[in-house]
Protein backbone atom coordinates (compact mmCIF):
# COMPACT_ATOMS: atom_id res chain seq x y z
CA UNK A 1 0.00 0.00 0.00
CA UNK A 2 1.14 2.84 -1.09
CA UNK A 3 1.65 6.29 1.50
CA UNK A 4 -0.22 8.43 -0.71
CA UNK A 5 -3.05 5.95 -0.87
CA UNK A 6 -2.82 5.16 3.21
CA UNK A 7 -3.39 9.43 3.42
CA UNK A 8 -6.47 9.66 0.99
CA UNK A 9 -7.66 7.21 3.00
CA UNK A 10 -7.44 8.36 6.49
CA UNK A 11 -8.31 12.08 5.51
CA UNK A 12 -11.24 10.94 3.20
CA UNK A 13 -12.74 7.37 2.15
CA UNK A 14 -12.18 6.31 6.02
CA UNK A 15 -13.04 9.40 7.52
CA UNK A 16 -12.82 8.79 11.42
CA UNK A 17 -16.08 10.48 12.35
CA UNK A 18 -18.36 10.39 9.27
CA UNK A 19 -17.08 7.05 7.56
CA UNK A 20 -15.76 4.95 10.79
CA UNK A 21 -17.95 6.32 13.84
CA UNK A 22 -14.69 6.98 15.71
CA UNK A 23 -14.32 9.78 18.27
CA UNK A 24 -17.96 10.93 17.94
CA UNK A 25 -18.49 12.44 21.45
CA UNK A 26 -16.04 14.99 21.15
CA UNK A 27 -17.22 15.70 17.41
CA UNK A 28 -20.67 16.18 18.87
CA UNK A 29 -19.69 17.74 21.92
CA UNK A 30 -17.08 20.50 21.49
CA UNK A 31 -18.39 21.42 18.21
CA UNK A 32 -20.09 24.81 19.18
CA UNK A 33 -17.69 26.89 18.01
CA UNK A 34 -15.21 26.87 15.15
CA UNK A 35 -12.07 28.51 17.19
CA UNK A 36 -12.64 25.35 20.30
CA UNK A 37 -13.09 22.56 17.64
CA UNK A 38 -10.14 23.32 15.96
CA UNK A 39 -7.87 23.55 19.18
CA UNK A 40 -9.59 20.51 19.64
CA UNK A 41 -8.16 18.83 16.63
CA UNK A 42 -4.79 20.11 17.14
CA UNK A 43 -4.62 19.17 20.35
CA UNK A 44 -6.19 15.26 18.99
CA UNK A 45 -3.73 15.27 16.16
CA UNK A 46 -0.79 15.38 17.89
CA UNK A 47 -1.89 13.09 21.06
CA UNK A 48 -2.52 10.60 17.66
CA UNK A 49 0.92 11.12 15.94
CA UNK A 50 2.62 9.93 19.19
CA UNK A 51 0.50 7.51 20.34
CA UNK A 52 0.64 6.06 17.39
CA UNK A 53 4.52 6.07 17.71
CA UNK A 54 4.58 5.13 21.23
CA UNK A 55 1.84 2.26 21.00
CA UNK A 56 3.68 0.60 17.87
CA UNK A 57 6.88 0.16 20.10
CA UNK A 58 5.25 -1.31 22.62
CA UNK A 59 3.26 -3.46 20.27
CA UNK A 60 6.53 -5.04 19.58
CA UNK A 61 7.55 -5.22 23.70
CA UNK A 62 4.36 -7.41 23.87
CA UNK A 63 4.24 -9.20 20.94
CA UNK A 64 2.27 -12.33 20.85
CA UNK A 65 2.82 -13.68 24.01
CA UNK A 66 1.34 -10.67 26.11
CA UNK A 67 -1.51 -9.53 23.23
CA UNK A 68 -4.14 -9.82 25.65
CA UNK A 69 -2.48 -7.09 27.51
CA UNK A 70 -3.02 -5.00 24.31
CA UNK A 71 -5.84 -3.06 25.32
CA UNK A 72 -5.03 -2.38 28.81
CA UNK A 73 -0.82 -0.77 28.15
CA UNK A 74 -2.48 0.85 25.60
CA UNK A 75 -5.06 3.23 27.53
CA UNK A 76 -2.38 3.55 30.17
CA UNK A 77 0.20 5.03 27.55
CA UNK A 78 -2.64 7.35 26.39
CA UNK A 79 -3.86 8.61 29.78
CA UNK A 80 -0.15 9.06 30.62
CA UNK A 81 0.14 10.82 27.13
CA UNK A 82 -2.19 13.08 27.77
CA UNK A 83 -1.74 13.15 31.25
CA UNK A 84 2.12 15.29 29.84
CA UNK A 85 0.42 17.23 27.04
CA UNK A 86 -1.19 18.96 29.61
CA UNK A 87 1.52 19.76 31.79
CA UNK A 88 4.14 20.52 28.78
CA UNK A 89 0.94 22.95 27.25
CA UNK A 90 0.34 24.37 30.60
CA UNK A 91 3.56 25.34 31.40
CA UNK A 92 4.60 26.65 27.46
CA UNK A 93 1.84 27.74 25.69
CA UNK A 94 -0.80 29.33 28.92
CA UNK A 95 -2.89 30.66 26.42
CA UNK A 96 -3.46 27.50 24.30
CA UNK A 97 -4.07 25.71 27.83
CA UNK A 98 -6.85 28.03 28.71
CA UNK A 99 -8.56 28.14 25.83
CA UNK A 100 -8.60 24.03 25.51
CA UNK A 101 -9.10 24.31 29.42
CA UNK A 102 -11.43 20.98 30.08
CA UNK A 103 -10.99 19.42 26.38
CA UNK A 104 -7.22 18.74 27.43
CA UNK A 105 -8.24 15.38 29.77
CA UNK A 106 -10.91 14.30 28.01
CA UNK A 107 -8.81 13.59 25.22
CA UNK A 108 -8.34 9.97 27.06
CA UNK A 109 -11.87 8.87 26.89
CA UNK A 110 -11.76 10.02 23.12
CA UNK A 111 -12.47 6.64 21.47
CA UNK A 112 -10.37 7.76 18.16
CA UNK A 113 -7.16 7.88 20.08
CA UNK A 114 -7.70 4.23 21.04
CA UNK A 115 -8.70 2.81 18.41
CA UNK A 116 -6.31 4.18 16.23
CA UNK A 117 -3.58 2.36 18.12
CA UNK A 118 -5.87 -0.75 17.33
CA UNK A 119 -6.25 -0.23 13.88
CA UNK A 120 -1.96 0.10 13.05
CA UNK A 121 -2.07 -3.15 15.16
CA UNK A 122 -5.11 -4.73 13.39
CA UNK A 123 -3.78 -3.48 9.69
CA UNK A 124 0.04 -4.78 10.26
CA UNK A 125 1.01 -1.26 9.86
CA UNK A 126 4.93 -0.42 10.46
CA UNK A 127 6.14 2.41 12.18
CA UNK A 128 5.98 4.96 9.50
CA UNK A 129 2.80 3.67 8.07
CA UNK A 130 1.48 3.89 11.73
CA UNK A 131 2.59 7.15 12.43
CA UNK A 132 0.78 8.45 9.16
CA UNK A 133 -1.78 6.69 9.64
CA UNK A 134 -2.77 8.26 13.21
CA UNK A 135 -1.43 11.84 11.98
CA UNK A 136 -3.54 12.10 9.08
CA UNK A 137 -6.72 10.27 10.83
CA UNK A 138 -6.61 12.83 13.34
CA UNK A 139 -6.39 15.60 10.65
CA UNK A 140 -9.40 14.03 8.97
CA UNK A 141 -11.39 14.31 12.08
CA UNK A 142 -10.29 18.21 12.51
CA UNK A 143 -11.24 18.49 9.06
CA UNK A 144 -14.56 17.21 10.18
CA UNK A 145 -15.56 18.71 13.53
CA UNK A 146 -14.37 22.45 11.83
CA UNK A 147 -16.67 21.88 8.52
CA UNK A 148 -19.42 20.46 11.46
CA UNK A 149 -18.67 23.24 13.87
CA UNK A 150 -19.03 26.27 10.82
CA UNK A 151 -22.56 24.19 10.05
CA UNK A 152 -23.61 24.36 13.47
CA UNK A 153 -23.13 28.11 14.10
CA UNK A 154 -25.08 29.01 11.15
CA UNK A 155 -27.74 26.23 12.50
CA UNK A 156 -27.84 28.47 16.06
CA UNK A 157 -29.49 31.34 14.40
CA UNK A 158 -31.93 29.26 12.18
CA UNK A 159 -36.03 28.60 12.69
CA UNK A 160 -36.31 25.05 14.00
CA UNK A 161 -39.20 23.07 15.75
CA UNK A 162 -38.87 22.34 19.37
CA UNK A 163 -38.28 19.07 19.66
CA UNK A 164 -35.53 18.87 17.36
CA UNK A 165 -33.44 21.59 18.96
CA UNK A 166 -29.93 20.68 19.99
CA UNK A 167 -28.65 17.07 19.67
CA UNK A 168 -31.29 16.05 16.87
CA UNK A 169 -31.05 18.58 14.47
CA UNK A 170 -26.99 18.05 15.12
CA UNK A 171 -26.84 14.79 14.23
CA UNK A 172 -28.97 14.82 11.16
CA UNK A 173 -26.76 17.53 10.50
CA UNK A 174 -23.74 15.49 11.00
CA UNK A 175 -26.14 12.51 8.87
CA UNK A 176 -25.78 14.92 5.87
CA UNK A 177 -21.98 15.62 6.05
CA UNK A 178 -21.91 11.69 6.03
CA UNK A 179 -23.60 11.26 2.86
CA UNK A 180 -21.00 14.11 1.13
CA UNK A 181 -18.33 11.67 2.62
CA UNK A 182 -19.83 8.72 0.83
CA UNK A 183 -18.99 10.61 -2.12
CA UNK A 184 -15.54 9.84 -1.81
CA UNK A 185 -16.25 6.24 -1.36
CA UNK A 186 -14.34 3.93 -3.29
CA UNK A 187 -11.66 6.71 -4.81
CA UNK A 188 -8.33 5.13 -4.64
CA UNK A 189 -4.73 6.21 -5.99
CA UNK B 1 -42.26 0.88 43.96
CA UNK B 2 -39.44 -0.96 45.39
CA UNK B 3 -36.15 0.70 46.42
CA UNK B 4 -34.50 -1.85 44.42
CA UNK B 5 -36.52 -1.42 41.32
CA UNK B 6 -36.23 2.29 41.61
CA UNK B 7 -32.28 1.59 40.48
CA UNK B 8 -32.94 -0.24 37.80
CA UNK B 9 -35.68 2.06 36.19
CA UNK B 10 -33.40 4.92 36.76
CA UNK B 11 -31.06 3.89 34.12
CA UNK B 12 -33.23 2.17 31.72
CA UNK B 13 -35.59 5.23 32.02
CA UNK B 14 -34.72 8.64 34.02
CA UNK B 15 -31.69 8.53 33.12
CA UNK B 16 -30.94 6.56 30.25
CA UNK B 17 -27.72 6.88 28.93
CA UNK B 18 -28.21 6.86 25.30
CA UNK B 19 -31.22 9.23 24.95
CA UNK B 20 -31.20 11.46 28.13
CA UNK B 21 -27.44 11.78 28.88
CA UNK B 22 -26.27 11.37 25.61
CA UNK B 23 -23.30 9.30 27.13
CA UNK B 24 -21.20 6.31 24.49
CA UNK B 25 -21.96 7.52 20.85
CA UNK B 26 -19.51 5.93 19.02
CA UNK B 27 -20.90 2.01 19.47
CA UNK B 28 -24.23 3.53 19.38
CA UNK B 29 -23.50 4.83 16.14
CA UNK B 30 -21.56 2.57 14.74
CA UNK B 31 -22.40 -1.44 15.80
CA UNK B 32 -26.23 -0.96 15.11
CA UNK B 33 -26.30 -1.78 11.57
CA UNK B 34 -28.33 -4.58 12.86
CA UNK B 35 -30.42 -6.02 16.10
CA UNK B 36 -27.99 -8.98 16.34
CA UNK B 37 -25.10 -6.80 16.60
CA UNK B 38 -26.83 -4.01 18.65
CA UNK B 39 -28.22 -6.17 21.44
CA UNK B 40 -24.63 -8.34 21.37
CA UNK B 41 -22.75 -4.68 21.84
CA UNK B 42 -25.12 -3.85 24.52
CA UNK B 43 -25.31 -6.85 26.43
CA UNK B 44 -20.99 -6.51 26.23
CA UNK B 45 -21.20 -3.26 27.94
CA UNK B 46 -23.89 -4.17 30.30
CA UNK B 47 -21.61 -6.86 31.77
CA UNK B 48 -18.94 -4.83 32.44
CA UNK B 49 -20.57 -2.16 33.78
CA UNK B 50 -22.12 -4.66 36.32
CA UNK B 51 -18.79 -5.98 37.05
CA UNK B 52 -16.60 -2.89 36.76
CA UNK B 53 -19.23 -1.08 39.06
CA UNK B 54 -19.60 -3.75 41.89
CA UNK B 55 -15.31 -4.32 41.71
CA UNK B 56 -14.80 -0.35 42.29
CA UNK B 57 -17.55 -0.32 44.95
CA UNK B 58 -15.87 -2.67 46.87
CA UNK B 59 -12.34 -0.98 46.47
CA UNK B 60 -13.92 2.61 46.92
CA UNK B 61 -12.49 3.45 50.84
CA UNK B 62 -8.98 1.66 49.68
CA UNK B 63 -8.40 3.41 46.22
CA UNK B 64 -6.39 6.34 46.84
CA UNK B 65 -8.31 9.99 45.81
CA UNK B 66 -5.39 11.50 43.54
CA UNK B 67 -4.96 7.91 40.99
CA UNK B 68 -8.96 7.06 41.00
CA UNK B 69 -9.24 7.89 37.63
CA UNK B 70 -6.66 5.63 36.47
CA UNK B 71 -7.43 3.03 38.94
CA UNK B 72 -10.88 2.64 37.37
CA UNK B 73 -9.80 2.69 33.80
CA UNK B 74 -6.99 -0.42 34.78
CA UNK B 75 -10.52 -2.14 36.20
CA UNK B 76 -12.31 -1.43 33.39
CA UNK B 77 -9.72 -2.59 30.96
CA UNK B 78 -9.36 -5.29 32.33
CA UNK B 79 -13.25 -6.95 32.47
CA UNK B 80 -13.57 -5.69 28.58
CA UNK B 81 -10.10 -7.89 27.90
CA UNK B 82 -12.05 -10.84 29.56
CA UNK B 83 -15.28 -9.91 27.41
CA UNK B 84 -13.30 -9.85 24.56
CA UNK B 85 -11.28 -12.76 25.01
CA UNK B 86 -14.83 -14.14 25.73
CA UNK B 87 -16.48 -13.44 22.81
CA UNK B 88 -13.79 -14.74 20.72
CA UNK B 89 -13.91 -17.81 21.78
CA UNK B 90 -17.37 -18.63 22.14
CA UNK B 91 -19.21 -16.16 19.71
CA UNK B 92 -16.38 -15.65 16.91
CA UNK B 93 -19.11 -14.46 14.21
CA UNK B 94 -20.30 -11.46 16.80
CA UNK B 95 -17.04 -10.66 17.51
CA UNK B 96 -15.77 -10.36 13.98
CA UNK B 97 -18.73 -7.54 13.39
CA UNK B 98 -17.92 -5.72 16.16
CA UNK B 99 -14.75 -5.48 15.54
CA UNK B 100 -12.50 -3.04 17.30
CA UNK B 101 -15.58 -1.68 19.57
CA UNK B 102 -15.37 -4.50 21.92
CA UNK B 103 -12.10 -3.18 23.10
CA UNK B 104 -13.44 0.51 22.32
CA UNK B 105 -16.01 -0.28 25.35
CA UNK B 106 -12.59 0.74 27.70
CA UNK B 107 -13.84 4.32 26.14
CA UNK B 108 -17.03 3.86 26.68
CA UNK B 109 -18.20 7.12 28.91
CA UNK B 110 -21.15 5.89 30.18
CA UNK B 111 -19.09 3.20 31.95
CA UNK B 112 -16.37 5.86 33.57
CA UNK B 113 -19.07 8.19 34.53
CA UNK B 114 -21.01 5.77 36.45
CA UNK B 115 -17.77 4.42 38.44
CA UNK B 116 -16.79 8.07 39.33
CA UNK B 117 -21.00 9.22 40.00
CA UNK B 118 -22.58 6.38 41.31
CA UNK B 119 -19.98 3.35 42.27
CA UNK B 120 -17.36 5.46 44.35
CA UNK B 121 -19.87 6.59 46.58
CA UNK B 122 -22.47 3.88 46.85
CA UNK B 123 -22.48 0.35 48.69
CA UNK B 124 -22.10 -3.22 46.54
CA UNK B 125 -25.22 -3.64 46.12
CA UNK B 126 -26.60 -1.32 45.22
CA UNK B 127 -23.70 -0.30 42.43
CA UNK B 128 -24.43 -3.79 41.00
CA UNK B 129 -28.28 -2.41 40.56
CA UNK B 130 -27.05 0.63 38.88
CA UNK B 131 -24.94 -0.90 36.54
CA UNK B 132 -27.75 -3.24 35.34
CA UNK B 133 -30.32 -0.40 35.41
CA UNK B 134 -27.27 1.35 33.08
CA UNK B 135 -26.57 -1.91 31.34
CA UNK B 136 -30.52 -2.11 29.86
CA UNK B 137 -30.64 1.42 29.46
CA UNK B 138 -28.20 0.69 27.13
CA UNK B 139 -29.00 -2.31 25.78
CA UNK B 140 -32.57 -1.16 25.17
CA UNK B 141 -31.27 1.92 23.37
CA UNK B 142 -29.33 -0.20 20.99
CA UNK B 143 -31.95 -2.25 20.37
CA UNK B 144 -34.35 0.43 19.64
CA UNK B 145 -32.21 1.87 17.11
CA UNK B 146 -30.72 -1.07 15.41
CA UNK B 147 -33.82 -2.53 14.84
CA UNK B 148 -35.06 0.35 13.16
CA UNK B 149 -32.12 0.97 11.20
CA UNK B 150 -32.27 -3.27 10.00
CA UNK B 151 -36.01 -2.77 9.65
CA UNK B 152 -35.67 0.39 7.22
CA UNK B 153 -32.38 -0.01 5.58
CA UNK B 154 -32.12 -4.20 4.81
CA UNK B 155 -35.87 -5.16 5.37
CA UNK B 156 -35.45 -7.58 7.92
CA UNK B 157 -35.05 -8.15 11.46
CA UNK B 158 -32.38 -11.01 12.99
CA UNK B 159 -31.67 -11.66 9.63
CA UNK B 160 -35.20 -12.92 8.92
CA UNK B 161 -36.91 -11.20 6.01
CA UNK B 162 -40.02 -8.86 6.13
CA UNK B 163 -40.42 -6.85 2.89
CA UNK B 164 -37.15 -7.16 1.18
CA UNK B 165 -38.80 -8.82 -1.49
CA UNK B 166 -41.76 -6.28 -2.43
CA UNK B 167 -39.52 -2.96 -2.16
CA UNK B 168 -36.17 -2.86 -2.26
CA UNK B 169 -35.35 -1.49 0.96
CA UNK B 170 -32.86 2.00 0.98
CA UNK B 171 -29.64 0.53 2.20
CA UNK B 172 -28.33 4.05 3.11
CA UNK B 173 -30.05 3.98 6.52
CA UNK B 174 -27.91 0.96 7.29
CA UNK B 175 -24.91 2.96 6.39
CA UNK B 176 -22.90 5.49 7.97
CA UNK B 177 -25.09 8.66 7.28
CA UNK B 178 -28.47 6.40 8.21
CA UNK B 179 -27.02 5.81 12.01
CA UNK B 180 -26.68 10.17 12.02
CA UNK B 181 -29.89 10.80 11.03
CA UNK B 182 -32.20 7.55 12.63
CA UNK B 183 -30.32 8.61 15.81
CA UNK B 184 -31.41 12.16 15.19
CA UNK B 185 -34.97 11.69 14.62
CA UNK B 186 -35.40 9.06 17.55
CA UNK B 187 -34.35 11.30 19.92
CA UNK B 188 -36.58 14.25 18.36
CA UNK B 189 -39.12 11.53 18.91
CA UNK B 190 -38.49 11.12 22.42
CA UNK B 191 -38.32 14.64 22.97
CA UNK B 192 -41.66 15.53 20.95
CA UNK B 193 -43.37 12.74 23.65
CA UNK B 194 -41.66 13.98 26.95
CA UNK B 195 -42.47 17.51 26.67
CA UNK B 196 -46.31 16.32 25.22
CA UNK B 197 -46.72 14.26 28.51
CA UNK B 198 -45.16 17.33 30.36
CA UNK B 199 -48.05 19.43 28.75
CA UNK B 200 -50.77 17.07 29.72
CA UNK B 201 -49.53 17.02 33.67
CA UNK B 202 -50.07 20.56 33.44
Amino acid sequence: MSYLSLIIGALFTQNFVMVKFLGICPFLGVSKKINTAAGMGMAVTFVMAVASAITYLVNLILGSKFEYLQTIVFILIIAGLVQFVEMFVKKSMPSLYNALGIYLPLITTNCAVLGVALLNVQNGYNFIQSVLYGTFAALGFTMAIIIFAGIRETIDDADIPESFKGFPIALITAGLMAIAFMGFSGFTI
Amino acid sequence: MSKNLKIIANGIITENPTFVQLLGMCPTLAVTTSLKNGIGMGLSAAAVLVASNVLISLLRKLIPEKVRIAAYIVIIATFVTIIDLLLKAFLPSLADQLGIFIPLIVVNCIILARAEAYASKNTVGKSALDGLGMGLGFTLALSLISAVREFFGAGTLFDIKIYGDVITPPSIVTMAPGGFIVLGLLIALINHIAAKRKAGDK
